[in-house]
């Protein structure tokens, strides 16, 4: 029971506040009958009615949740290897390089990253052929590229904290290192790739400049289109998307939350 | 060790601390003398830390007022008190060396910097600590780690050092060690100090007096051997080494002799007391272990309570045995005796029928 | 083992041909020319085997007042996006790590949970509260306190609040990482020694959370200084950042050449700031060991 600093909570308040405002703001305004999206007049749910007849939006969200569910299970995959690689094989060659790769597409401009994917991908096309079309293959490389960078940070730090005298133990009652990574290393740092996984998606879900970069005519996500709506300004029916993907995010994480507290709790 | 509480050096004087509805200290009043060593002893959670952390002005009191030497410094802030801190985690800081944790306080108060570093070096001597000066907190032992808080809070000579459970976290023989260190420099230093512990051995080594503290209340104040043969209730009692208590009901009053039929003990028990209860009231008769003498052959002073039973367990111990002895009516008493004699003479075993008698004044009525 | 070298082989040979070739890539294309043709630039080698290069774009880019006034801007306002993503976050770190324990995981949650929301989405929403019938203009003039709009958008000030807003989680959780492994009792044994709550803060807190600190503003740093979509939606004419300008000397201009300098030199200005987050990680993976 601290002495608490009025400073210090009032900072946290603004600071709470700043984060959840916009978001309140834009779901309470998808339900504005008007049709200049700032102006109020009245309760209305014609944007998600129209929204939901739209096709070009739901061919854009069907095709970014394709590419994100890929991104998320190979980066997972791929994240999880680095991870486990980092951790738990010691010093081997070319370590250092491995480990700044890892680190640097999580802070790399975007920007950045998508040129150069584009660029590799124009030169792999001139070179070899392929790909012929940049669209879903495209884009899940480059997502894939990124997102197991997370991944394998999160696996790292699971692993890192990991009492090795688990591995340790089954190494002891004859199980062979491989089958002990199956049996004991996977099922323990599960949560960790659960997270990785939710990660992934989310980041594949969500980019934009690297999908413009690396896309091809014909095949734009949900965030492309969102994008060249939302440059000519704020439109009520972008407000009712945005209140979907809101509340379906918010509803995800809070269960996730709910859930790991409760095994926690088990646990504990 | 000095003082009786004749100079109240530190006057607690009815000090509550709420949090919300919660009483964390009750209405506590205490008189500490200068150049005491007095000990707050209790439980988890009987409020003896937050009477600590009010003493050193982390808390303020919901109600009451403290005075250190004849000053209110109820409302001070810490860093405004003739007090030091010695804290459970000893909280050195990690990026300093031994040297320049020990000195930053005195760097606070503005202290000329050579006066520091004599007085820094004078310090870390008495705790033996001198040739550590140079090394960082990470390199030195758990025991090595208190010195230096120790060091750190003695070097300001504050009026008055707190000190949060000091022993809880050394191994057996560095407590002992420990604590006869400490009593050690502050009987050269002559500060005031104020230890907080939920350890009763710990308690009674270190302090000229105790008080005893449960559920935020004061239950008991009084020198180590005051608390011991005279506890003024059930709980402390119980709480300061081993006692056998039996419930009953008084029968007769006689002057100072008390007698008290105690169904536990299957008959009547003499205790004496100076504030002699109403007769039928519920009291206790509590005696402890050491005071009771144990033999096969029936006990010759018939003044002594006398009670038979049979040794269900015991524990040699080389100096003095433990017996658990089994009365008739089922009740357990304990008695420890000393090994005095050294002889091929049969000691008690198992099963032996025996007699344990005790003197009138060796048992303590308690009606709390 | 042979699948331990597996396990490192799949993402290593991923990563270096989908991460670090294509820095090589770049930096080849950098130095052709721009034509009119599939693909847009004059190839490396030419049909002979002779290698064309040209520096013209570098040194455009150097003398070119433009583009080094763009780069200034841009890594200045990364930088003080980052500082007050340091003065909002780091008192909130704080709050979060001296919470109880329930209280501290519903925080938690709390400022994690925006970051999983669209990143786009959540630009836009400001949008909506900035503009000049957008809410708070609204609440402003309905308060009375001004009678014409504020032009809040298309400004740099915008553009900071989007740059905070969308980087503040990532400046808070290492901060609060760092934060929660400091001994409580260390501020307290300050005050008790007789330092004054600043004092305290400033010879105790702040040296220990150094490491969270540099890893917080890194990680806000280095990306904000090539954002692109902030910018380009809250932003005005006048804030022209390295990233808008490289995204549009690529698709407007179809300049990839020049673009690809621009690239170059955007990392070459990272490479500092990078090699310093992968030390700080290095150490404070040996801090914790």
């Amino acid at each position: 029971m601290k002495r608490r600093s009025r400073f210090i909570l009032s900072v946290l308040a603004f600071g709470y506040a700043f984060l959840y405002v916009p978001l309140v703001s834009v779901i309470v305004y998808s339900f504005n009958d008007s049709r200049l999206a700032t102006v109020w007049g009245g309760f209305s749910m014609r944007w998600y009615s129209a929204l939901l007849r739209n096709d070009q939006v739901l061919d854009a969200a069907f095709l970014s949740l394709r590419i994100a569910l890929t991104v998320a299970t190979l980066a997972t995959i791929f994240g999880t290897m680095a991870g486990m690689a980092l951790s738990r094989f010691g010093r081997f060659r070319g370590r250092t390089l491995f480990s700044g790769m890892i680190t640097s597409p999580m802070v790399m401009p975007e920007v950045i990253t998508g040129l150069s994917l584009l660029l590799l991908f124009v030169s792999l096309q001139q070179l070899i052929g392929w790909p012929a079309q940049r669209g879903f293959g495209t884009i899940t490389i480059a997502h894939t590229t990124f997102a197991m960078a997370y991944v394998a940070i999160i696996v790292q730090s699971r692993l890192s904290a990991m009492d090795e005298s688990l591995e340790e133990a089954a190494m002891d009652l004859g199980g062979r290192p491989l089958r002990v990574v199956f049996d004991i290393t996977l099922p323990l740092i599960a949560p960790a790739m659960i997270a990785g996984w939710l990660l992934a998606f989310t980041l594949s879900l969500d980019d934009l400049v690297i999908a413009s970069f690396v896309s091809g005519p014909g095949a734009s996500t949900l965030p492309m289109l969102i994008f060249s709506k939302v440059k000519l300004g704020v439109t009520p029916d972008i407000n009712a998307l945005a209140t979907l993907i809101i509340l379906f995010v918010s509803s995800g994480v809070l269960i996730a939350w709910w859930i790991s507290r409760r095994a926690q709790r088990q646990t504990g | 060790m000095t003082g009786h509480g004749n100079t109240a050096f530190i006057e607690i004087q009815n000090v509550s601390k709420y949090f919300g509805d919660f009483a964390a200290v009750d209405a506590v009043s205490l008189k500490i003398g200068k150049g005491e060593l007095f000990s707050i002893l209790g439980g988890s959670g009987c409020g003896k830390t937050t009477l600590l952390r009010m003493l050193a002005g982390f808390e303020t009191p919901t109600a009451g007022r403290i005075l250190i030497d004849g000053v209110d410094v109820t409302e001070l802030p810490p860093y405004e008190r003739p007090v030091n801190m010695m804290f459970q985690s000893y909280a050195i800081f990690p990026h300093m060396t031994v040297e320049k944790n020990v000195a930053y306080g005195l760097e606070k108060e503005g202290v000329p910097r050579d006066e520091i570093k004599r007085r820094v070096a004078d310090m870390l001597n008495l705790v033996q600590l001198g040739t550590f000066a140079a090394r960082k907190p990470r390199q030195l032992s758990g025991g090595q780690q208190q010195r230096v808080a120790l060091a750190r809070a003695l070097v300001k000579s504050p009026k008055v050092l707190l000190l949060d459970e000091p022993l809880a976290a050394l191994d057996k023989k560095l407590r002992g060690q420990t604590q006869f260190e400490l009593m050690s420099i502050q009987d050269k230093l002559g500060i005031t100090f104020v230890v907080v512990t939920h350890d009763q051995e710990e308690a009674m080594i270190l302090s000229s007096r105790i008080a005893v503290m449960d559920k935020g209340r004061l239950i008991q104040v009084g020198t180590p051997k005051e608390i011991y043969e005279y506890p003024n209730s059930r709980f402390v009692a119980d709480f300061i080494g081993t006692i056998n208590m039996f419930e009953g009901t008084v029968v007769d009053v006689d002057s100072d002799r008390v007698r008290v039929n105690c169904k536990d003990a299957g008959g009547e028990l003499v205790a004496l007391s100076d504030v002699p209860p109403a007769v039928g009231s519920a009291v206790c008769v509590a005696v402890r272990p050491e005071k009771i003498f144990i033999s096969q052959t029936e006990p010759e002073n018939s003044e002594d309570t006398r009670l038979a039973g049979v040794v269900a367990d015991l524990g040699y111990f080389g100096n003095l045995s433990l017996y658990r002895i089994l009365l008739a009516g089922g009740r357990i008493v304990q008695v420890s005796a000393q090994n005095r004699r050294r002889s091929a003479e049969r000691f008690l075993e198992w099963d032996d029928k025996v007699f344990i008698s005790w003197r009138p004044r060796s048992a303590v009525l308690l009606t709390d | 083992m042979l699948w331990q070298r597996f396990t490192i082989a799949i993402p290593y040979f991923w990563l270096l041909v989908f991460f670090l070739a294509p820095f090589a890539i770049i930096l080849k294309i950098s130095l052709a020319d721009p034509i009119i043709a599939q693909p847009p630039f004059t190839p490396f080698f030419d049909d002979d085997g002779s290698i064309t290069a040209t520096a013209d774009n570098y040194t455009f880019l150097l003398t070119d007042k433009l583009y080094a006034v763009t780069y200034f801007k841009s890594v200045a306002m990364a930088a003080i996006a980052t500082l007050l993503c340091l003065a909002l976050g780091f008192p909130m770190a704080y709050g979060i790590a001296r919470a109880d324990e329930r209280t501290r995981n519903l925080l938690l949650l709390l400022i994690v949970l925006p970051f999983w929301i669209s990143f786009l989405l959540r630009v836009y929403a400001w949008m909506g509260l900035l503009n000049n019938y957008g809410v708070i203009n609204n609440v402003l003039m309905w308060l009375q306190v001004i009678d014409k709009p504020i032009a809040f958008m298309y400004t740099d000030f915008a553009i900071y609040i989007g740059l905070v807003y969308s980087y503040l989680p990532f400046m808070v959780l290492p901060l609060y990482a760092t934060l929660e492994r400091m001994d409580l009792d260390l501020v307290d044994a300050a005050q008790d020694l007789g330092a004054r709550p600043s004092q305290a803060f400033w010879d105790i807190t702040w040296p220990l959370a150094r490491p969270g600190v540099i890893a917080g503003c890194l990680l806000v740093f280095i990306p904000a200084m090539g954002e692109y979509v902030i910018p380009y939606l809250l932003g005005g004419p006048e804030s022209l950042l390295i990233g808008r300008v490289l995204f549009d000397e690529f698709f407007v201009n179809r300049d990839w050449p020049l673009a690809s300098a621009v690239a170059i030199v955007l990392l070459l200005l990272l490479v500092v700031p990078i090699v310093f987050l992968q030390r700080s990680r290095a150490q404070d993976e040996g801090r914790l060991a």
